[in-house]
């Protein structure tokens, strides 16, 4: 195993040694790249990098709290001067955007230092990295299984030590999921707190950018500093976003939901038996348990696969060959279109837009779109009621760990379905956090998720916090950094 | 066989706000291609939409003025369709819940009062500019430039009210003063600031069944409307007079051959997919809002004109020609609030100062600048008194639009006081009447319209200066002195 | 509920792709499918539910102000596949205008 004396380290431990001078900026970035050494060539978790543009980021990074502390980003945040964004797509093969999405801007603006680009699936449709242009990603605990999708690069980069931290996107599960697979925390926020400005649209009702990071301090430092109104992203949300300062406060006297109801079947031991151990320890260290039964996860799929294909036809149409992106030779503009489309995109990507024309198209629209529109105030009001009774749900990020490479890519509805427990909290626009929770005894990452209400980025960073330290805050104290081992190449 | 056209319109226009609908590009004419472009209208990956609040309120303004309903919480759709001006390949504009609904547009056709009634007014974006092959030999490529993209239009759809070509003309004029007189667009139909498509179908006469409709695109000036409309009504007369079928089509207006074309493409076979436009929350219009805009609502063109007509008298001829910019009629209500005469300053107004300004090429604007209406009250109530004789006056204003300046200072430099001391002009009056015996022997004959020319020649002598009121009564007592 | 053969195609030709002859039928039974799964929504009561369209957040509006972070032209044009000058070059479209 390569190691040296700052790979791994919290952002936080980075960012305080390069602002007193013990390591530089050039150096903190490197230690990542040291470990990317051993691991890359076999978890290709990358999709651009560049080690002259990373280089000349970190000599000129400026004075902020996170000096220094490399950062890899998602192929579908739009970053100006520096790598390509492609959303791991043939149809944006070599485009560079000219300017740089909000989060992206905040990052920098903080002294943060863009690593890479992760690998992802194509326009973040999937939930396993197989469906990239530039190949698969793998799960950095065990090569023969995926690391999630769709932002499987950023986490498994995250995971194995290439940066303290990651952005991804989330539309039904996509920052949650990896984050399970890959054995870190995954933060999606509540919708309107992160711009998504810059971020290359999926499912425009949907999205939010997530974050990755290793360790929970980490997560709540990171969205301190890129939550907040955005002029630039009219869905943002103008109140000042909840104060995360406390995370570390423990959970006494906080109640969570345990809706025992929905693992009953098709959820496998492993991740049953990781909810049990998290319940224990949240009642260990002082939060009550609420057991109540929810609206089964399948509905929301269903809503899921309608708005999210839907939304996505229309955004997609803007790759056309004609302003941006790869054009296929054509003597007429319809040729153009159809023959750039459909060599630049990729089976799934053709089939959810499929999908989603069908869904809004004459005839169909209140069968399938509308109808879904209504089923998806039926799924808030189902999260609101729960709420009512306590301050956050605790449910499984995916029905499975990590599963093998090409287990589901024959069948789309069995991937869609690895979605199931993750979909609920982007119809509602409410955050959801993977919490892991160490590894199982087949050496894979076993993880929850906290899902609460609107702006409860607090409370479930709490919680994310008493279960990093499996409420034994006593044992492992403020000092601790990581109490799970670094994934093992096999 | 008699037919009943039934024809509805279409009216886009582009309002004049600084910057665009969705992002801060300045949406003004005339740059250099794809210059005024940023990453919202170029529609690149990740970009999001901002409404600009200046286009919402031009909307308002024109709904209220038309006596729209307004919606309290509209929202924004996605037509989604592929075509390589549009960025996005689908245009952000509204849809089953539009801002303004209702209303109508009241407009004078041959002297009678009418009023075509709208179903509704939305917002929207422009698409950009392609620039096709035009001659056979051309390079087979369209140019596309996108600094047009994304510039704010209004949508205004009518109900099928109307039933002749020339009233969608007049109501097309009708609009266009309007926006110009709420100045929320130039209006300018050459550069497309206000476009139009229509709908028409024919039926029999008193027939309350509609015929299947064609609609006709590009439709961008006033005649052209009236021409392109003529033709499709003569062309679906003859297809159902020779017993065929209308068949719905979309037809291209060009109006330098006077010719329709019909658009058979699948680019035309459309299904626009229409759904709410997830990046933009909905719009709220609060009642605070449309109060704040009807408060400072101009009063509406119509409404002056039938206050000249009941309130100041004038002829409805005049109101019309005074009420055809606000700028006009603004002048003429500040020249009469200067102590005029309505009619006498309608008449100077229509006839000297517009033809200075149709000679000069002038704006209204700036004709209203270099003789302020005070100014013309002045040199007016100069002229009723006898101050200054009208020939003086016409000097003075050829002066005035000419170099500026203020009227009474040219009146004293030129010496244009009207001389109407006897002692003065006497000499001048025994000139002419030694000069012209021959007159002077007609008037005395009994010809009294003789006179007039007699005055004329003394006022020729004095240089437009002498007040021909003075010199008639001396002309008279001289010639009664001679007889 | 199920999809035909022509109604991928027609769809297809909505969003502008190409599905390969042999790739019709294949995705006709995906998107069959697909939809199969999404008629549980059928099971719930939606009576008293409102379409969400978004989740609302506070109109936020723009002053009309231009501003200067437009891009250059050359900027706007460097990934275009082809260009003239400063404008973006794309085959005719074909509109088979019937005088």
């Amino acid at each position: 195993m390569s190691a040296n004396r700052w790979w791994g380290r919290p952002a936080t431990t980075l960012a305080a040694c390069v602002a007193r001078g013990e390591l530089s900026a050039e150096q903190a970035v490197e230690s990542g790249w040291e470990a990317a050494s051993t691991w890359e060539g076999d978890v290709h978790a990358v999709a651009h990098a560049d080690a002259t543009v990373r280089a000349r980021a970190a000599r000129t990074a400026p004075p902020g709290p996170l000096r220094g502390v490399p950062v890899i980003v998602k192929d579908n945040l739009c970053t100006a001067g520096d790598y390509p964004t492609t959303c791991g797509s043939r149809i944006l093969a070599g485009y560079r955007a000219p300017y740089d999405a909000t989060v992206i801007r905040r990052l920098r603006a903080a002294g943060a230092v863009l690593t890479a680009k992760g690998n992802m699936d194509e326009f973040a449709m999937g939930s396993s990295t197989e469906f990239s242009c530039y190949g698969p990603t793998r799960n950095p605990y065990d090569l023969t299984r995926v690391p999630g999708g769709s932002s499987g690069g950023p986490a498994a980069a995250v995971a194995y030590g290439l940066a303290p931290l990651g952005l991804g996107s989330d539309t039904g599960g996509s920052v949650r999921q990896p984050a399970a697979f890959c054995g870190v925390f995954g933060l999606k926020p509540t919708y309107g707190r992160l711009s998504r400005y810059g971020l290359v649209a999926f499912g425009s009702s949907l999205d939010q950018v997530g974050l990755f990071a290793r360790h929970a301090g980490d997560v709540a430092l990171l969205y301190s500093l890129l939550a907040g109104p955005d002029l630039r992203d009219a869905t943002t949300r103008a109140s000042p976003p909840p104060d995360v300062s406390a995370w570390d406060r423990g959970v006494k006297g906080l109640s969570f939901g345990w809706p025992e109801n929905l693992w009953r079947e098709g959820v496998e031991p492993e991740v049953v038996a990781a909810l049990e151990e998290a319940a224990a320890c949240l009642e260990r260290a002082g939060a009550r348990r609420v057991a109540f039964d929810f609206l089964p996860g399948t509905y929301a799929v269903a809503t899921y696969y309608l708005v999210a294909t839907a939304e996505a036809s229309s955004n997609l149409a803007r790759f056309d060959g004609v302003r941006y992106g790869p054009r296929a030779p054509s003597t007429d503009v319809w040729s153009l279109y159809v023959r750039s489309r459909s060599q630049g995109f990729g089976p799934e990507v053709k089939r959810r837009i499929l999908l989603g024309t069908y869904a809004l198209s004459a005839g169909y629209y209140d069968a399938f779109y509308l109808k879904a529109q209504r089923a998806r105030t039926r799924i808030r009001r189902e999260y609101q009621a729960a709420f009512g009774r306590c301050d956050f749900m605790l449910l499984p990020v995916a029905p499975t760990l990590a599963f093998r490479l090409g287990e589901k890519t024959t069948d789309p509805l069995a991937m869609y379905l690895s979605d199931i427990f993750t979909i609920g909290a982007n119809l509602a626009g409410i955050p959801g956090l993977a919490v892991p929770l160490g590894l199982a005894g087949s050496g894979l990452p076993r993880a929850v998720q906290l899902v609460g209400p609107e702006d409860s980025e607090p409370t479930l960073l709490r919680a994310g916090r008493a279960l990093e330290v499996r409420g034994e805050v006593a044992r492992l104290g403020r000092e601790h950094e990581t109490e799970f081992p670094w994934p093992m190449k096999r | 066989m008699a037919h009943e056209a039934v024809i509805g319109l279409e009216c886009h226009i582009q309002l004049a706000t600084r910057s665009k609908m969705f992002c801060e590009c300045p949406a003004e004419f005339g740059a250099s291609p794809n210059s005024n472009v940023c990453p919202v209208c170029l529609g690149l990956p990740g970009a999001l939409p901002v409404v600009n609040r200046a286009a919402i309120d031009a909307a308002l303004q024109l709904g209220l003025v038309l006596g729209c309903t307004i919606r309290e919480a509209s929202v924004f759709a996605r037509k989604n369709y592929f075509y390589p001006d549009m960025p996005k390949n689908y245009q952000i504009t509204q849809y089953d819940r539009p801002l303004c609904e209702g209303g109508a547009l009241p407009v004078r056709l041959c002297e009678t009062a009418r009023s075509f009634p709208l179903i509704r007014i939305h917002v929207e974006e422009d698409t950009g500019k392609s620039f096709h092959p035009e001659r056979t030999g051309d390079r087979p490529v369209s140019r596309v430039d996108f600094n047009r993209a994304g510039v704010p239009l209004l949508e205004l759809v009518t109900e099928p009210a109307f039933r002749q070509p020339e009233e969608c003309g007049a109501f097309l004029a009708g609009l266009r003063r309007l926006a110009r007189w709420l100045k929320i667009s130039d209006g300018d139909m050459e550069k497309g600031h206000l476009r139009c498509d229509a709908n028409v179908s024919l039926r029999p006469p008193g027939s309350a069944s509609l015929g299947t409709k064609t609609e006709i695109k590009n439709l961008n000036s006033i005649k052209g409307v009236e021409k392109g409309l003529t033709a499709e009504i003569a062309r679906q007369a003859a297809v159902l007079d020779a017993g065929g079928r209308i068949e719905q089509a979309t037809l291209l207006y060009d109006a330098d051959h006077d010719k329709l074309a019909v658009m058979r493409s699948k680019e035309y076979a459309h299904d626009y997919r229409y759904f709410p436009e997830p990046d933009l929350p909905q719009l709220t219009v609060d009642a605070a809002w449309v109060e704040e805009v009807r408060g400072r609502l101009p009063e509406p063109p119509w409404t002056r004109e039938d206050r000249y007509v009941d309130h100041l008298g004038l002829p409805a001829y005049d109101a019309a020609i005074l009420c055809e910019t606000r700028e006009r009629s603004d002048y003429f209500e500040a020249v009469v609030g200067a102590g005029t005469d309505a009619k006498r300053a309608s008449n100077w107004v229509m006839t000297e100062v517009l033809r200075h300004v149709n000679a000069r090429g002038l704006s209204e604007r700036e004709a209203a600048l270099r003789l302020p209406a005070k100014s013309l009250a002045v040199l007016i109530g100069a002229t009723e008194s006898g101050r200054i004789t009208s020939a003086s006056a016409k000097e003075v204003l050829e002066e005035v639009f000419e170099k500026g300046g203020d009227p009474e200072a040219v009146i004293a430099a030129r010496g244009l006081v009207a001389r109407s001391s006897p002692e003065e002009l006497l000499p001048l009056v025994r000139e002419v009447l030694a000069e012209n015996p021959g007159p002077v022997a007609q008037f005395r004959g009994g010809k009294q319209a003789t006179l007039g020319f007699l005055v004329g020649q003394v006022m020729k002598k004095s240089g437009g200066r002498a007040a021909p009121q003075v010199v008639q009564e001396l002309l008279r007592a001289e010639l009664g002195a001679l007889r | 509920m199920s999809i035909d053969r022509d109604e991928v195609r027609r769809i297809a030709d909505l969003a502008r792709l190409e599905i390969a002859g042999g790739d019709v039928d294949r995705m006709a039974k995906e998107l069959s499918a697909v939809l199969d799964f999404v008629a549980a929504l059928n099971e719930l009561d939606l009576a008293d539910c409102e379409p969400t369209s978004m989740v609302p957040a506070a109109a936020s509006l723009r002053d009309d102000e231009p501003d200067g972070r437009r891009l250059t032209s050359e900027a706007a044009l460097a990934a275009a596949p082809e260009r003239e000058r400063d404008f973006f070059l794309v085959p005719p479209v074909v509109e088979n205008v019937n005088p």
